[in-house]
């Protein structure tokens, strides 16, 4: 971090905004702007993409003015692995079916715990897979396959 | 009177079989998860609400209003029990409460919180009941400008009675405001920042936002600090208040459900800032005010019957305008919308036994929740104990569940975990989800009406000022902002969200 950014979290909340809006913005000019009688499309999202691009800015020019906290540690692998065990969940659910995804999640999802062990952690992912195609496909009737074409059914 | 009538239409809408049991489940399944650590009312709700897809419009909403009371129940019982608050409106109460508990009263605390809380629900449905009818009588007269500036009027009440820096708030719900742009534009039919993406024609689907920053985000947010709670030797004692404890608590229920049912309206306050005020209210004028934060039953009694009036009151401006004023009303309306009904004004004379049968299920939903509750302590207890690393799997796995059954879908998986990693960022660098989720709803509704008070003005925008409740309204809101700005008083609402 450059040591002229004196709050860190003013500064990228900042960044982010400035990002967010600057794309509207910019995304915004492929549509139809029309005029404030007849708003077109572009109309409102550009005023708002605009008007977060100039939050943006006064957090990010803040930022170099008053000190404020810094970010805390990032858990990057905690991170990694429960976003990682959602996407696992959305790619194996339709192909797999809900028995398989939801083991995968729970497995993969689990290994973020400091107290994450195989034995256990296969039980609960097994009794949540056995309960949830009970709950969500028997019960309920959602539309999911408890055990999907990639198994030949 | 003509609210006895209503209010007989709701009971016998409410009181059938199948609703009273909804309710029940409703309000069941809200403690059940709402008790459960680092879940709150909106998690909670987002992830139940796919249970309710199937049922009939009025039955769902009763259960979803029986989801949310229990929920917020449950955190109370989290924040006595092991100091733990679910959600922002039970931290004051676990500062008097877990003390109260490791002293040993655990069951009083808890029984005055029911008690509280039924209490004020009771007045609240009564408010409701009475200041429905005239406010969606009023709202029906308006015109775009007014609910353009009713909106404006809300989202800025809503940054100013956020906690934290009043920037990042407002950037919040601008970005709130954008996102709930996303897909086809109803006018022209452009498809918009769909990145040519199919599954973003329709826009994205509020479920997905909220399960991501509220479950996602907030589980990864909570697996830095790991198992810090401790739970008490779990004794939770004498249930009943005695006589000198129900004389100490007369006074703040009172003083709470007042205080609660006024701050609830304000679109923005809710639950949260009712309980919040009422705490620092009644640690002013306490006599016992030495023992608050010792284990003060006051500090129990006042802000739970504070949030509880002030959730109830939150669904006036939900149920008569259409208007959201925290991130719960938020979800209903989505959740109305879903189920075909426009909120609004209309809702009220076009289906009374909706509107009156919700309202009515408030109240028993309240009475269930201290019936059921005191007695089945012992249950809660063992679920507050599943020891996190078993628990977040499972949330996961229901959140999963739920927002693929959505639209049969997995890109709406693959977007949930998209605003989680979202909100796991904003988590750290203190930017609210709340504003965020109320300006998504909000957005395309603001949209609406910002081009139609400018199409019948001419594109003059001088109408938002020269239309009296427009105009005051607008003044208001800026009013608002300069209050927040002046470093005065800035300085006094910072002191009151630390306490």
């Amino acid at each position: 971090m450059p040591n002229f950014i004196r709050n860190p979290q003013d500064f990228w909340s900042g960044f982010i905004f400035l990002f967010v809006g600057l794309a509207a913005v910019l995304i915004g000019r492929d549509y139809a702007m029309g005029s404030a009688g007849r708003m077109g499309p572009a109309y409102f999202p550009t005023m708002l993409g605009a008007l977060l691009s100039l939050i943006g800015a006064m957090s990010v020019a803040r930022s170099m003015f008053r000190s404020g906290e810094a970010i805390g540690r990032i858990a990057l692998k905690n991170l990694l692995l429960i976003i990682g065990a959602v996407i696992l969940f959305g790619i194996l659910v339709r192909g797999a079916g809900l028995v398989v995804a939801v083991i995968f999640l729970v497995m993969a999802s689990g290994f973020a715990s400091t107290k994450f062990k195989a034995l256990p952690f296969l039980a609960v992912a097994i009794g949540l897979a056995v309960f949830s195609a009970l709950v969500f496909v028997v019960a309920l009737g959602l539309p999911m396959p408890v055990f999907g074409p990639w198994f030949g059914f | 009177m003509e609210i006895l009538g209503y209010l007989s239409l709701g009971f016998d809408t409410a009181l059938s079989l199948n609703n009273l049991l909804y309710c029940l489940i409703g309000v069941f399944l809200g403690t059940a998860i709402g008790v459960l650590p680092g879940l709150g009312p909106v998690a909670t709700i987002a992830m139940l609400l796919p249970a309710t897809f199937a049922l009939p419009p009025i039955s769902s909403l009763i259960m979803l209003s029986g989801i949310y009371y229990g929920a917020q129940y449950g955190g109370s019982t989290t924040a006595i029990l092991v100091n733990l608050p679910g959600e922002s409106s039970s931290v004051v109460t676990a500062i008097d409460g877990y003390q109260m508990a490791r002293n040993g009263n655990a069951g009083k605390a808890l029984a005055t919180a029911g008690i509280g809380s039924f209490f004020a629900g009771t007045v609240a449905t009564l408010l409701l009941a009475l200041f429905a009818p005239p406010l969606a009588e009023l709202a029906l007269k308006f015109g775009p400008a007014e609910y353009f500036s009713l909106m404006v009027l809300g989202l800025v009440a809503s940054v100013v009675l956020a906690h934290g820096s009043l920037l990042r708030a407002i950037g919040m719900i601008i970005l709130g405001l954008l996102l709930g742009l996303v897909g086809t534009d109803v006018n022209s039919g452009t498809p918009r920042y769909t990145f040519d993406l199919p599954q973003l024609a329709d826009g994205i689907n509020f479920v997905v936002v909220a399960m991501g920053m509220f479950g996602l985000g907030e589980i990864i947010a909570n697996l830095d600090h790991e198992e810090t709670r401790s739970l008490l030797s779990m004794k939770v004692g004498r249930l009943m208040p005695d006589k000198d404890d129900l004389k100490r608590i007369v006074a703040p229920i009172l003083r709470g459900t007042a205080l609660g049912s006024m701050l609830g309206i304000l679109p923005g306050g809710g639950a949260m800032l009712s309980s919040f005020a009422a705490y620092s209210i009644e640690k002013k004028i306490s006599k016992n005010s030495a023992q608050f934060g010792k284990g003060a039953i006051e500090g129990v009694a006042a802000p739970e019957s504070a949030n509880n009036a002030g959730a109830q009151t939150s669904f006036i401006p939900m149920l008569t305008l259409g208007i959201p004023s925290n991130p719960v009303m938020a979800l209903m309306i989505g959740a109305m919308i879903i189920q075909g009904i426009q909120p609004g004004p209309a809702v009220m004379t076009e289906q009374p036994a909706l509107f009156w049968g919700i309202i009515a299920s408030m109240w028993i939903g309240n009475f269930f929740l201290i019936v059921l509750n005191l007695p089945m302590i012992g249950l809660w207890v063992r679920m507050i104990m599943v020891p996190y690393h078993y628990l977040y799997p499972g949330i996961l796995v229901f959140c999963a569940i739920g927002v693929f059954s959505l639209n049969n879908s997995e890109f709406d998986v693959f977007l949930m975990a998209g605003f989680g990693l979202f909100g796991y960022v904003c988590s750290k660098l203190k930017m609210e989800a709340a504003p965020m989720l109320l300006g998504f709803i909000i957005g395309p509704m603001m949209e609406e009406y910002l081009r139609r008070a400018l199409l019948l003005s001419r594109s003059d925008p001088m109408v938002f000022l020269q239309r009296p409740i427009s105009a005051t309204m607008l003044i208001l809101a800026a009013l608002a902002m300069a209050v927040v700005l002046l470093p005065a008083l800035r300085k006094k609402r910072e002191e009151a969200f630390v306490e």
